[in-house]
């Protein structure tokens, strides 16, 4: 195999796991303010591609009209999830409300699917269909606005978390909720931000693949446990592992394609699940156990 | 007695527990503006309960508690402290991944922070040791230097009134000296200080008045001096409290 071709898998690892990130963050930022696995996450996704081809097709809005509409609306969405049914169940139980996340998981995807049909719905590329030549590898120019835009998705987070009030409080919470409620955090708003956030990011990779792959009602849960499996290697709570983790699932799928077959692409990530889970369940940036303060 | 100081906190017949298990069983104390009043008993008498009550981290089964005339009765504890209350929590949970100066910055979450440098100023005044240690993470700081980080991050709310949960729990004799220095500068300056001790000697000595606990309710109450004179109070400090015939 030349390099070439493997640069032309890398680049395709680097999609994928662009994609992989953008979800996997969504898992990692409502795990750090709730200690819960939103299992609703792929369905951000799925409702990013969907509301977007909506506005665009449905409503005749502008590609990035519709996008934007179909990022904000998916954003809101995650808020009145978060209102309607993390919200209630008081005392927070992570069993419960991991078991609240599935149900709403499907809830979503029913709901997608009657609105918008059982079928495939397409959008088209972002700026057309050229593609550039880099060292003899074709990159698609969608495949740069996957890139670029979770670049830029992950540098305003980046920012967010590590620079404002806002994200110094939510880091707060993810360390002990009960010393952020001392401090005078109101820590239910932290969660209902993090379902903001979460939801906004799984639809902004929703909306940047559909053109590629076209979505449907029922895309979130595949993509759902890419992405937990990517926030898991990482190390979950952790935006940065989020994204590392997110990017090294990629390129791992991309390897598996290039050497052994595409058959198995999709059980890449169960099987990096598994692994993580039993050699190093705190992740590859996780700490081995908190330290106690 | 000539006037009667402003009631700061005012707890009435507070009942809190964990599920089925109570806890705190009918106290009433009160705090005046300007006092040190320290709370002395037993391990496992109810003591933080009762601070956690307070706060609202822990919701109370029966009772008021009143806090500058506004009721503060299962109020959640980010709006306690933006009522005016800081907690100096037992364990002192601070954010240990986080830096000293984050830590303090937080302190003052609940309010405007423009005027946050001020207070880091005043903070590092009382606590030198914060400043140089400033960008580290407080998990790297020592046992005495977290308490001191967890009383300033308190103070950084600019409360009206400050609870403080054991800051002598497992510090050793100097560190524990320079903390309580902090308080009596702190009560100096004015500021009403409600403590929560299981050292009643030291705590006594550095208070104004207090209150024993004893299996979730209020066995005495009286002024400082005379609780550190009292003969029952010294059988408590020295664990001799008890009593084989009652049953709680």
């Amino acid at each position: 195999m030349g390099a070439t071709e493997l640069l032309q898998f890398a680049l395709a690892g680097l999609k994928n796991g662009s994609i992989y990130a953008l979800v996997a963050l969504g898992f990692t930022l409502v795990y750090a303010a709730t200690g819960v696995i939103n299992f609703a996450q792929g369905e951000f996704y799925m409702l990013g591609g969907m509301l977007s081809v909506w506005a665009y097709a449905g409503l005749g809005l502008p590609l990035p009209l519709a996008g934007l509409v179909g990022v904000v609306s998916t954003a809101a969405i995650g808020v009145i999830f978060e209102l309607l049914a993390i919200r209630q169940r008081k005392d927070g139980d992570p069993l419960a409300l991991i078991i609240i996340t599935v149900g709403g998981s499907m809830v979503l995807s029913s709901m997608a699917r009657h609105l918008f049909g059982p079928n495939e719905r397409p959008l088209p590329l972002f700026s057309g269909g050229g593609s550039v030549s880099v060292f003899g590898a074709v990159l698609e120019v969608q495949t740069i606005w996957i890139i670029g835009m979770t670049a830029i998705a992950v540098a305003c987070l980046w920012y967010l978390y590590n620079r404002t009030g806002l994200g110094r409080a939510m880091r707060a919470c993810a360390v002990n909720r009960d010393a952020a409620r001392i401090v005078g955090i109101d820590t239910r708003l932290m969660v209902t931000v993090s379902f903001l956030l979460a939801a906004g990011l799984g639809a902004l990779a929703g909306l940047a693949v559909t053109p590629l792959t076209q979505t449907a009602f029922d895309v979130g849960p595949t993509v759902g446990i890419k992405g937990f499996a990517a926030a898991i290697l990482g190390g979950l709570g952790n935006p940065i592992a989020a994204v590392v983790g997110g990017l090294v699932l990629g390129m791992l799928e991309s390897v598996s394609i290039a050497f052994i077959s595409s058959t198995y692409k999709d059980a890449i990530a169960l099987v990096v699940l598994l692994a993580v889970l039993f050699v190093r369940p705190q992740g590859l940036l996780g700490r081995s156990r908190r330290e106690k303060v | 007695m000539s006037y009667e100081p402003r009631i700061v906190l005012s707890v009435e017949g507070v009942h809190a527990g964990y599920g089925h298990v109570s806890v705190v069983r009918g106290i009433d104390l009160r705090v005046a503006e300007g006092e040190l009043v320290t709370l002395i008993g037993a391990n496992g008498a109810g003591k933080s309960t009762l601070l956690k009550t307070i706060v609202g981290l822990v919701s109370p089964t029966a009772g008021t508690i009143h806090f500058l005339e506004q009721d503060i009765t299962r109020m959640r504890p980010d709006r306690a402290v933006r009522a005016g209350l800081a907690l100096v929590p037992e364990g002192r949970m601070l954010f240990g991944p986080m830096t000293v100066e984050e830590n303090l910055e937080l302190g003052a979450h609940a309010r405007d922070r423009s005027d946050s440098a001020e207070d880091l100023k005043r903070v590092f005044d009382l606590f030198p040791v914060l400043q140089e240690r400033r960008s580290q993470t407080a998990a790297t700081l020592s046992g005495g230097e977290q308490q001191m980080l967890a009383v300033a991050r308190a103070l950084m709310a600019r409360p009206r009134l400050l609870l403080l949960d054991e800051p002598s729990l497992g510090l050793a004799p100097k560190v524990i000296k320079e903390i309580f220095a902090a308080l009596d500068r702190l009560k100096a300056e004015g500021l009403t200080i409600l403590l929560v001790e299981q050292d009643a000697r030291l705590a006594l000595k550095h208070a104004d008045r207090g209150y024993v606990m004893r299996t979730g309710s209020i066995a005495l109450a009286g002024n400082a001096a005379d609780l550190l004179a009292d003969d029952d109070v010294r059988l408590i400090y020295l664990g001799a409290w008890h009593g084989e015939g009652e049953s709680s």
